[in-house]
C-alpha cells in the first residue's frame, strides 16, 4: 500500500457537545482505494466522526482534508464526490426505487439511468416497488446504489449490515468488494469482527473517542498472538456460520 | 468535476419527486379536492331553487279555476293536492305547509268563486309571501276588465347578472382549500422528512437548502393550482358558476391563488417547526385554519357576523383572499382593482415569514 496516497486525513479531530466529549484528538489517514474499517464499541464515537468528515456535522477543532478539500471551506466539493450510506436514513415516502433514483440524480447533478443503478446492485426486480416494502438486506442494498449515483471516489458506509442475515451479509460484502475493485475508496464502520476481518485493508480501533488501535487486521491479530495470547477453544475449521450457509444455501434470495 | 453543479435541476428534480408523493398522499387529495368539493355539491344543488311556499288544497275544493289555474303558473307557490284533512292540519301545525286553500263556486251568483285561507303561525313568514302573492292576484283577476280610473302601475325588471349561491361559497371553499393544503401539507411534509431523517440524507447531497424549501414549494403551489382549476371548472359546467372573462377571469383566481398559497405555506413552516411530534401538527394547524374557516366568510357574508366579531373577521388574511376572489370572478375586477387586499395578504406573508425563519427547523 502506497503510503503517500492519503484521500482523507483527519488530524486531532475534536468533537464537544456540551456536557460530553465524544471525540477527542483523532488522527488518521484512509489510502486511496482500500477498504478503512472504523471498529468500536456503540457510543465510542464512529458515527460522529463519519458525520464530520461527510460534512453533516459540525467539528470542534481539528483538521480534515479530503481529496485535497477541507471540511471547513469546501463542504459543497467533498459532497459531489463522496456517496454517504447513513445508519439512519429515510428515503421520500410514497415513491418506487426508480423515482428516488432520479431524484438523488437530479439532487447530485447527474444523468444515470435508475434501471442500471438498481441493477448495480441487484434490484431491478424491485424497481416498481417502495423503499419500505423491501427487506432488510434489500434496503441496504439500494441505500448503496444512492451512494453510487455520482461515481464519488470514496463511500462512507456506516453499520451496512447490521440486522441482516448471513446471506445478506455476505451478499453485501461481495457487492462493497465489487465496489472496491471499480476504484471507489471505501470507510464502513461495523460492530461484527468477522466482517472487519474478511472486508478491511485496514482498520482503526476507536473507544471513547480516541483511536486505541489502527492497523491491518493480519498485523493486529499477529500482535496479539506474538503476546502470548491463546484462545481458551481451538478453533475448528468451520463454525456455525458456515454452517448455516451450507444448509441454506448461499445464492441470491429474494427476500434478503 | 466536469461541470458546474447545477441547483435548478436539482429544485426540480425535488419538485418533481414532490408532487407525484402529494398525488400519491390520500390526505392532501381528501383535503385539497374532496371537501371543498362536497360543499360545493351540496350548496350548489341547495342554493338552485330560491324561496318556497308550500299551500296545500284542501280535500273537495274546486281545482278547476282561475285562481287554481293562476296559482298554478306562479314559481314561488308549491301546490300540494291529494292530502287528507287531518294529513293537512298536521303539516300546517309543524309549518310544514305554510297555509290551506279552500275555493268554492259561489251559489248565490258574485263574485264567481270564494276562496277560503288558512294560515298557520308555525311559518308566518312564508304566510306572509303567501299573503301577498294572493293578494296581487285577486286585484290582476278581480280588475281584468277594469280600466283603471286613479292610476296605472307598470312593472319592469332590469335584467342583472344572476347571482349564485354558487358564486358566493366556491371562492370561499376555493380559499379553505388552499388554506389547509397550505398550513397542513406543508407542516406535515417538512415536519415527517425531518423525522424520517430524509432531510438528513438531502444534506449528504450537494442540493442547497433553498432548492428543498423551493422544491417542495412549487410542488405543493402546482398541486393546489391543479386543484383549485378542477374546483372551478366543476364550478362553472356544472352549477354555473360566474366566471366574467373567462379564462382571464380564471388566470386572476390563479395568480391571487399563489398568493394566497404562498402566505399559508408561511404558516405551515411555522407549525413543522413548533410541533414537538406528529400528533401535536393537526391541532396546532387546527388552531390556524379552523377560525379563518368560520370568519373569513368561507360560508356567510363577515357582514352577517355581529359588530364586535367583524374587526376579527377583517384581520385574517382568509377574509381578504375570499374578498378578492369574489371580486374577480363575480364583478370582474383586475388584480389591480383588488391591490388593497393582495397588500393585506403580502403583509401577512412577511410577518408569517419573519416567524418562520425563526422557528423552522432543518434537524
Amino acid at each position: 500500500m502506497d503510503k503517500t496516497n492519503a484521500i482523507i486525513s483527519v488530524k486531532n479531530l475534536v468533537k464537544k457537545y456540551d456536557d460530553f466529549t465524544a471525540v477527542q484528538g483523532i488522527s488518521f489517514e484512509v489510502y486511496q482505494n482500500e477498504i478503512f474499517g472504523l471498529l468500536g464499541p456503540n457510543g465510542a464515537g464512529k458515527t460522529t466522526t463519519l458525520e464530520i468528515i461527510e460534512t453533516l456535522r459540525e467539528k470542534t477543532s481539528g483538521e480534515i482534508i479530503v481529496d485535497g478539500y477541507s471540511v471547513d471551506k469546501d463542504a459543497s466539493k467533498i459532497k459531489r464526490i463522496i456517496g454517504v450510506q447513513l445508519q439512519a436514513a429515510g428515503y421520500y415516502p410514497n415513491l418506487n426505487l426508480v423515482e428516488l433514483m432520479e431524484l438523488f440524480a437530479g439532487l447530485y447533478g447527474v444523468d444515470v439511468k435508475p434501471m442500471e443503478m438498481l441493477e448495480k446492485v441487484n434490484l431491478q426486480d424491485k424497481a416498481k416497488a417502495k423503499y419500505k416494502a423491501l427487506s432488510g438486506g434489500q434496503k441496504q442494498r439500494f441505500s448503496i446504489a444512492t451512494t453510487l449515483i455520482n461515481s464519488p471516489k470514496i463511500i462512507f458506509l456506516d453499520e451496512p449490515t447490521t440486522g441482516l442475515d448471513p446471506q445478506a451479509r455476505r451478499n453485501l460484502w461481495d457487492l462493497i468488494i465489487d465496489i472496491r475493485n471499480n476504484g471507489t475508496t471505501v470507510v464502513i464502520t461495523t460492530h461484527y469482527m468477522d466482517e472487519a476481518e474478511q472486508l478491511c485493508d485496514r482498520v482503526a480501533f476507536v473507544e471513547r473517542g480516541e483511536i486505541i488501535a489502527l492497523d491491518t487486521p493480519d498485523n493486529l491479530i499477529d500482535n496479539l498472538i506474538n503476546s502470548g495470547f491463546e484462545r481458551q477453544k481451538e478453533v475448528k475449521k468451520a463454525n456455525l456460520e458456515d454452517v448455516f450457509i451450507n444448509l441454506t444455501g448461499k445464492e441470491w434470495r429474494e427476500d434478503n | 468535476m466536469s461541470k458546474p453543479y447545477n441547483n435548478t435541476k436539482a429544485t426540480l428534480a425535488l419538485a418533481k419527486a414532490s408532487f407525484r408523493s402529494i398525488m400519491r398522499s390520500p390526505s392532501a387529495v381528501v383535503f385539497t379536492l374532496a371537501f371543498p368539493l362536497i360543499f360545493i355539491l351540496v350548496f350548489g344543488f341547495l342554493g338552485g331553487g330560491g324561496v318556497k311556499v308550500d299551500l296545500a288544497i284542501a280535500p273537495g275544493s274546486d281545482l278547476q279555476n282561475p285562481i287554481i289555474n293562476a296559482l298554478e303558473q306562479i314559481n314561488v307557490i308549491h301546490i300540494i293536492e291529494d292530502k287528507e284533512a287531518d294529513e293537512i292540519k298536521t303539516e300546517l301545525e309543524k309549518g310544514h305547509v305554510a297555509a290551506v286553500i279552500n275555493v268554492q263556486k259561489n251559489a248565490t251568483g258574485t263574485p264567481a268563486y270564494l276562496a277560503n285561507v288558512q294560515y298557520t303561525s308555525a311559518s308566518i313568514d312564508k304566510g306572509s309571501i303567501l299573503k301577498s302573492v294572493l293578494t296581487n292576484l285577486m286585484y290582476t283577476l278581480n280588475s281584468k276588465d277594469i280600466k283603471p280610473t286613479i292610476a296605472q302601475l307598470n312593472e319592469s325588471t332590469v335584467q342583472g347578472r344572476i347571482y349564485r349561491t354558487i358564486d358566493f361559497i366556491l371562492p370561499g371553499q376555493l380559499g379553505f382549500s388552499l388554506l389547509s393544503t397550505g398550513v397542513f401539507g406543508t407542516a406535515f411534509v417538512f415536519f415527517s422528512l425531518r423525522q424520517t431523517l430524509v432531510i438528513k440524507r438531502f444534506f449528504a447531497t450537494p442540493v442547497s437548502r433553498a432548492s428543498i424549501v423551493f422544491g417542495e414549494g412549487i410542488a405543493r403551489i402546482g398541486f393546489a393550482l391543479c386543484g383549485a382549476v378542477f374546483i372551478i371548472l366543476i364550478g362553472h359546467f356544472f352549477f354555473h358558476f360566474t366566471l366574467i372573462h373567462g379564462v382571464v377571469t380564471v388566470l386572476n383566481m390563479l395568480l391571487l391563488a399563489i398568493i394566497g398559497l404562498v402566505v399559508f405555506m408561511g404558516f405551515g413552516f411555522i407549525v413543522s417547526g413548533i410541533a414537538k411530534s406528529e400528533s401535536t401538527i393537526p391541532p396546532i394547524s387546527n388552531i390556524i385554519t379552523l377560525p379563518q374557516f368560520l370568519l373569513s366568510g368561507t360560508f356567510f357574508s363577515i357582514d352577517a357576523f355581529p359588530s364586535w366579531l367583524q374587526p376579527i373577521s377583517r384581520a385574517l388574511p382568509l377574509t381578504y383572499l375570499n374578498d378578492a376572489m369574489r371580486k374577480v370572478a363575480f364583478e370582474g375586477a383586475g388584480l389591480w382593482d383588488v391591490k388593497h387586499q393582495i397588500l393585506i395578504m403580502a403583509i401577512w406573508g412577511i410577518g408569517v415569514y419573519i416567524v418562520a425563519v425563526k422557528v423552522f427547523k432543518w434537524e
